[in-house]
C-alpha cells in the first residue's frame, strides 16, 4: 500500500512539476512580448507561417462544417416547422462554438505540428545553443514571434471560417434545401448578437494562445534525435487538441 | 584564462564529469582529447554557460560563470564564438544572413560595414561566392567553413571548437586543421578544439589533455602528449583495441 502511494505520489509531483515549468515558460513568453527590442521583421515570418499553412485547410473545413451544419439543422428544424431558423442556427453554431473550436484544431495539425517540428530541429541540430552561446536570448527569437502571431492570427483564420462556413450553409439551405435567401441572411440579423461574436473572439483568442504555447514548449524541450522530435511533434497536437476542447469547454460555461 | 575547478555534472543519475580540473592559458590553443561519448562536448557548454554544472567552477579572466544571471551570463558570452559540431547554422537564413547575423542583431554597424567584414569573414575561410546559398546548399566541409566565418565573425578573444574535424575527409579535415591554425594567427583567440582526431589534431594545439571517465588523466605539450606513459592516453593515440579504455564501455 505504501509502495502504491509512493508511486502515486511521485507521479503527481512529477506531473505538477511539468505543469509548472510549462507555465513558467508561458509566463517568460509573456513578459519578453511586452519587452523591447521587438522582433516585427520575425512576427511578420510566423504569420506568414501559421496563415500559409493553414488557409487551404480552414477553408476548406470551414465549408464543410457549413454544409453539414445546414444539412443536420435542417432535418432538426423541419421536424420543429422552424426551418427558417437555418441561417441564424448555423451562424450561431459557427461564430460560437464551432468555428474557433475546429480552426484551432486544424491550424494546430496543420501550423502547431510543423511548429513543434522546427524548434525541436533547431534544437536537436544546436541552433538554439548557438543563439544562446551568441549571448541571444532564443525566447525573444522563437518563442515570442510565434506566440504573438498565433494570437493575431488565430481570431483572422476563425472569422475567415464563420464565413466560408455561412456561405456553406448558405449553398447547401438555400441552393439545394430551398430555403428563402433572404430569410438565411436577415434573420441571422437579427439573431448574433455582437456579445456572441466576441466570445468566438476570446475563444480563437485564448486558442492561439494555447496552441502556440504547447507547440512552442514541446518543441524547445524536444528528447533526441528525430525520434525525440517526432514524440514531441505529436505530444504537442495531442495535448494542444485536449486543451482547446477542455478550455472551451470552461470558457462557454463562463461565458454562457 | 579560462580555469575549470572540481567540476562535476550527471544527466539522470549518470555522472560524466567527475572532477574536472583544467587551466587554459590566454592565447594558446588547447585541444580536448577523449573517446566518444566521455562528456567533451558536455565540458565544452560548462565553458560557455550552456549547462550548469552540479559542483564545481568554470572561471572565464577570472570570473565565476556558474553563478551568474542571464544577462551577466550574455554579456561573457560576448567573448566567445563557438563552432558548433554540425556547424549549427540557422536553416531560414542563407550565408550571408548566418555570418551576419551576430553583427546586425548586436551591434549597430552600418549595412556597408557588416558586408565588409561578413566577406572578409568569409574570404578568411576560403569561401567565395556563397553568400547566397542555404545550409541545406552546402556541402558538410562548407557548412563547418561558414560556421568558422561566423564564430569569428565578432573577433571573440576565445573560440571553442566542437569536433571541428568530424565527418571530413581527410583532406577537408587537414584544410580545417589549417583554417585553426590561419585564423589563430590572424585574430589570437585562445581556442579550446574539441576532437578525437589524434595524431592530426597535436598539429594545431600548443597543450593537449585527455579527458577519461569523467576526468582529466594527463595534460601538456603534444610532445609531452605523445610521450607519455599512461596507459590510457597510449591505447587512444595508437588507436589500440586491447588496454585499459574498453570497446564497448
Amino acid at each position: 500500500m505504501e509502495k502504491l502511494l509512493r508511486i502515486l505520489g511521485s507521479w503527481a509531483l512529477s506531473i505538477l512539476r511539468r505543469m509548472g515549468h510549462m507555465f513558467l515558460f508561458l509566463l517568460n513568453s509573456f513578459y519578453f512580448i511586452f519587452i523591447p527590442p521587438f522582433k516585427f521583421k520575425l512576427l511578420l515570418r510566423q504569420i506568414r507561417f501559421f496563415g500559409n499553412k493553414s488557409m487551404a485547410v480552414i477553408l476548406l473545413t470551414g465549408a464543410f462544417t457549413g454544409m453539414v451544419l445546414a444539412l443536420q439543422l435542417y432535418y432538426i428544424l423541419r421536424k420543429f416547422g422552424s426551418d427558417a431558423l437555418l441561417g441564424p442556427g448555423i451562424a450561431l453554431s459557427l461564430i460560437r462554438e464551432l468555428g474557433p473550436v475546429l480552426s484551432a484544431l486544424m491550424v494546430t495539425g496543420r501550423a502547431g505540428s510543423a511548429l513543434t517540428a522546427e524548434i525541436g530541429m533547431m534544437r536537436i541540430t544546436e541552433q538554439i545553443d548557438a543563439l544562446t552561446a551568441m549571448g541571444l536570448n532564443p525566447m525573444r527569437y522563437l518563442i515570442v514571434p510565434s506566440i504573438a502571431a498565433a494570437i493575431i492570427v488565430f481570431p483572422l483564420l476563425t472569422a475567415i471560417f464563420d464565413v466560408i462556413g455561412i456561405y456553406g450553409g448558405y449553398v447547401v439551405g438555400v441552393e439545394i434545401l430551398g430555403i428563402n435567401s433572404g430569410t438565411y441572411f436577415s434573420l441571422m440579423k437579427d439573431y448574433v448578437d455582437m456579445e456572441d461574436v466576441m466570445i468566438g473572439l476570446y475563444k480563437s483568442l485564448s486558442f492561439g494562445v494555447i496552441v502556440s504555447w504547447v507547440c512552442c514548449y514541446k518543441g524547445f524541450y524536444t528528447g533526441y534525435g528525430a525520434e525525440g522530435v517526432s514524440k514531441a511533434t505529436t505530444e504537442a497536437v495531442v495535448i494542444s487538441s485536449i486543451l482547446i476542447l477542455v478550455w472551451d469547454y470552461f470558457l462557454g460555461s463562463v461565458l454562457l | 584564462m579560462i580555469e575549470i575547478i572540481d567540476l562535476h555534472k550527471s544527466f539522470n543519475g549518470q555522472e560524466v564529469l567527475k572532477g574536472v580540473n583544467l587551466t587554459i592559458h590566454d592565447k594558446e590553443i588547447i585541444t580536448i582529447m577523449g573517446k566518444s561519448g566521455c562528456g567533451k562536448s558536455v565540458l565544452i557548454k560548462h565553458i560557455i554557460g550552456l549547462l550548469m554544472p552540479d559542483k564545481g567552477k568554470v572561471l572565464v579572466d577570472g570570473v565565476d560563470i556558474t553563478g551568474l544571471e542571464p544577462k551577466e551570463l550574455d554579456i561573457i558570452r560576448e567573448k566567445f564564438g563557438v563552432l558548433f559540431q554540425g556547424g549549427a547554422l540557422f536553416d531560414s537564413l542563407n550565408v550571408y544572413g548566418n555570418v551576419a547575423f551576430q553583427l546586425m542583431e548586436k551591434t549597430r554597424l552600418s549595412k556597408m560595414e557588416i558586408q565588409d567584414r561578413v566577406m572578409h569573414a568569409l574570404a578568411d575561410v576560403g569561401l567565395k561566392g556563397v553568400e547566397n546559398k542555404y545550409t541545406a546548399e552546402l556541402s558538410g566541409g562548407m557548412k563547418k567553413r561558414v560556421a568558422l566565418a561566423r564564430a569569428l565573425i565578432t573577433e571573440p578573444s576565445i573560440v571553442l571548437f566542437d569536433e571541428p574535424t568530424t565527418g571530413l575527409d581527410p583532406i577537408l579535415s587537414s584544410s580545417m586543421q589549417k583554417l585553426i591554425t590561419s585564423t589563430h594567427e590572424k585574430y589570437g583567440y585562445t581556442g579550446v578544439v574539441i576532437s578525437h582526431d589524434v595524431p592530426k589534431i597535436f598539429e594545431v594545439a600548443n597543450s593537449v589533455a585527455m579527458l577519461y571517465n569523467g576526468i582529466i588523466i594527463d595534460a601538456g605539450t603534444p610532445d609531452e602528449i605523445k610521450r607519455s606513459n599512461n596507459p590510457v592516453v597510449r591505447q587512444f593515440i595508437t588507436g589500440g583495441i586491447e588496454g585499459p579504455i574498453g570497446v564497448m564501455d
